[in-house]
């Protein structure tokens, strides 16, 4: 039984009964990394966190392999996973949004992209949100948006410190001004907790854009991200064929955002669970 | 004036042509005066009737008109003795981004809104309307403020989104826009926003936090530019029209979701053809929303704002 197989089985204990998939793991037992093109062997790279053991590159992971990897003995509970979109605006592009949707939840295994739990880390009680990049691209639906705060409220009712870790493409298109206002809806929803004193450690993952990086994940009292990571408002593509320039390799990386002020740190897959522990023991007093 | 007419608006051009052509000609000839009445009452009922249906890509289009009343338009038409407060106090004064004191009907209120410039040198000043983080922080700024000494605030957005730029990024483009939205959600005065021509993404949403939405008649409001919505979903921003309708942009859509208030009527042919009714309209709504907000205590009006964020797409 490997690490990661030892794991899964304690995923996914519903608080709301729903049955949970287990987090899709690349298949087979070899996988190149994707910058540096080193032969990987799954089980060495379950072990390394999914970071590539020759260049450090950080891959990226599904949210309940990212919340396994993060918590206690891999354990946590679900809340919110039977929410699910509808097709408010009646979108239709080649394909309508319910399609789209369908075809997410059958490629992810989960019904929107962000699953939202409770936990353990180190010891301290944690309410964490972790955003599904591969369900169309993270993007911030109503469902997206309302499971945040569902999650905000939960750490403000438990008065538990809440964690979110971002992966996004930005705003759903699908959705148009009912995505657009999420970006409020999870702002206003972050102040109540900041009002509770209730500390927010937001862990940008890469990609962050747009909608999201313009609201949740740039609001923690503490932001973190993971080395390499892209973040930023704007797309490098569109920054580009705006203003005609070449832009600098480390443009919008964590580098660059530490750099500029954006991030307090950047924090290594394999410390983040003891950066995070102490940082919270720091800022949150059980009372 | 004819160059500043929309495709669709062409008929109206050849009849408002022919009125000038008579009127040169006319030279006090009473049958020709007739014509000419007759002309204009033709030309009346042909603008009710085309903006009576546009089809969504022309409300775009109506949206964006280069004579489209902006904020500096509707300061010296609705409020008294305006001050113009500048800068972010960190970095720069983005003109794309205007604010201040005024007075509207004897009562001080805080502006902020959007400007895209008129010609092209003041174009290039105001960036287009689109922000630098250093417009939102200068906004976030005089918002703070307004709620120090209990001002109501009172925003215009009209612009095609938030700028993409290599210095916004330095600067923080997404902290500047996600703070304000995290302030003006808990900000303890009365906040009313008006959309009065294009409402683009994040750099709109980033002034449009507030208790009143009030949209005009054929302005836009979406998540993206329907060129970027395009180019994400269809791959081409050919594609735009396509989704302006599949993003339903339009006031007329969007007030049966529940995203905005309130519809402003336009003059007919649009805000363009009458500022003065376009600001007499727009005194009208923000007299009636300013009263009646002001009947709330700052617990109920916070209440109300934050339910009214959380009823949307839940």
């Amino acid at each position: 039984m490997n690490w990661l197989t030892r794991l899964i089985p304690s995923i996914g204990k519903e608080g709301d009964g729903a049955k949970t998939k287990k987090s899709k793991v690349p298949d087979g037992l070899w996988n190149n990394c994707p910058a540096c093109e080193a032969i990987l062997y799954q089980p060495e790279l379950e072990k390394s966190l999914f970071v590539c053991p020759k260049c450090d590159h950080h891959l990226r992971v599904g949210a309940k392999t990212r919340l396994a990897i993060f918590l206690d003995n891999g354990d946590f509970e679900e809340f919110g996973s039977k929410l699910k979109a509808k097709n408010i605006l009646n979108f239709k592009d080649t394909k309508t949004y319910e399609q789209r949707i369908k075809d997410a939840v059958s490629a992810t295994g989960e019904n929107e992209a962000i699953v939202t739990a409770s936990g353990k880390l180190r010891g301290i009680d944690i309410i964490v949100a972790a955003f599904e990049f591969r369900f169309l691209g993270g993007s911030m639906g109503g469902v997206v948006g309302t499971k945040f705060v569902l999650a905000v409220e939960r750490a403000i009712s438990e008065h538990k410190p809440f964690v979110c870790f971002s992966t996004s493409g930005g705003a759903r298109m699908q959705e148009s001004m009912i995505s657009l206002m999420q970006m409020a809806k999870t702002a206003a929803a972050l102040e109540k907790l900041k009002e509770a004193k209730l500390p927010y450690i937001s862990i940008m993952i890469d990609p962050i854009y747009g909608g999201v990086s313009a609201s949740l994940a740039m609001l923690g009292d503490i932001n973190i991200a993971e080395p390499g990571a892209l973040v930023g408002f704007a797309g490098r593509r569109v920054i580009e064929q705006t203003v005609r320039v070449d832009l600098p390799d480390n443009f919008q990386k964590s580098e660059f955002l530490l750099e500029h002020g954006a991030i307090d740190m950047i924090v290594p897959r394999a410390q983040l669970r003891s950066t995070v522990a102490r940082l919270i023991g720091k800022l949150y007093k059980n009372s | 004036m004819s160059n500043q007419f929309l495709e669709f608006e062409k008929p109206l051009a050849d009849i408002l042509d022919k009125i000038d052509a008579l009127r040169g000609a006319s030279m006090g000839d009473v049958s020709l005066l007739k014509e000419i009445q007759s002309l204009e009452s033709e030309e009346e009922k042909l603008r009710k009737k085309i903006f009576s249906k546009l089809s969504i890509w022309q409300k775009v289009q109506v949206a964006r008109h280069p004579k489209r009343p902006h904020i500096s338009d509707f300061i010296p038409r609705l409020f008294n003795d305006f001050d113009e407060l500048h800068g972010d106090r960190q970095f720069a004064d983005d003109a794309s981004i205007i604010g201040g004191l005024a007075s509207f009907e004897d009562i001080p209120v805080m502006i902020v809104g959007h400007e895209k410039g008129r010609e092209t040198s003041e174009k290039v000043k105001r960036n287009f309307g689109m922000a630098q983080p250093e417009g939102y922080r200068k906004a976030k700024r005089l918002f703070k403020l307004a709620e120090r000494f209990s001002l109501p605030v009172i925003t215009f957005i009209d612009t095609a989104g938030a700028y993409p730029g290599v210095e916004g990024e330095e600067r923080g483009q997404s902290e500047a826009i996600a703070q304000n939205l995290a302030i003006m959600s808990q900000l303890k005065t009365p906040i009313i926003v008006i959309v009065t021509g294009e409402g683009g993404s994040g750099g709109a949403l980033a002034i449009g936090v507030g208790d009143h939405i009030a949209i005009f008649e054929h302005a836009i409001y979406s998540v993206a530019s329907p060129e970027a919505c395009a180019s994400i979903v269809w791959r081409s921003s050919e594609n735009a029209p396509d989704a302006a309708e599949a993003m339903k942009v339009s006031a007329q859509e969007l007030i049966k979701i529940g995203i905005v208030d309130e519809i402003i009527t336009e003059p007919s042919g649009g805000a363009h053809r009458d500022y003065d009714e376009m600001a007499s309209l727009v005194k009208k709504s923000m007299i009636d929303a300013l009263s009646k907000l002001n009947q709330l205590s700052t617990e109920e009006l916070l209440e109300r704002r934050y339910q009214r964020l959380l009823r949307i797409g839940s």
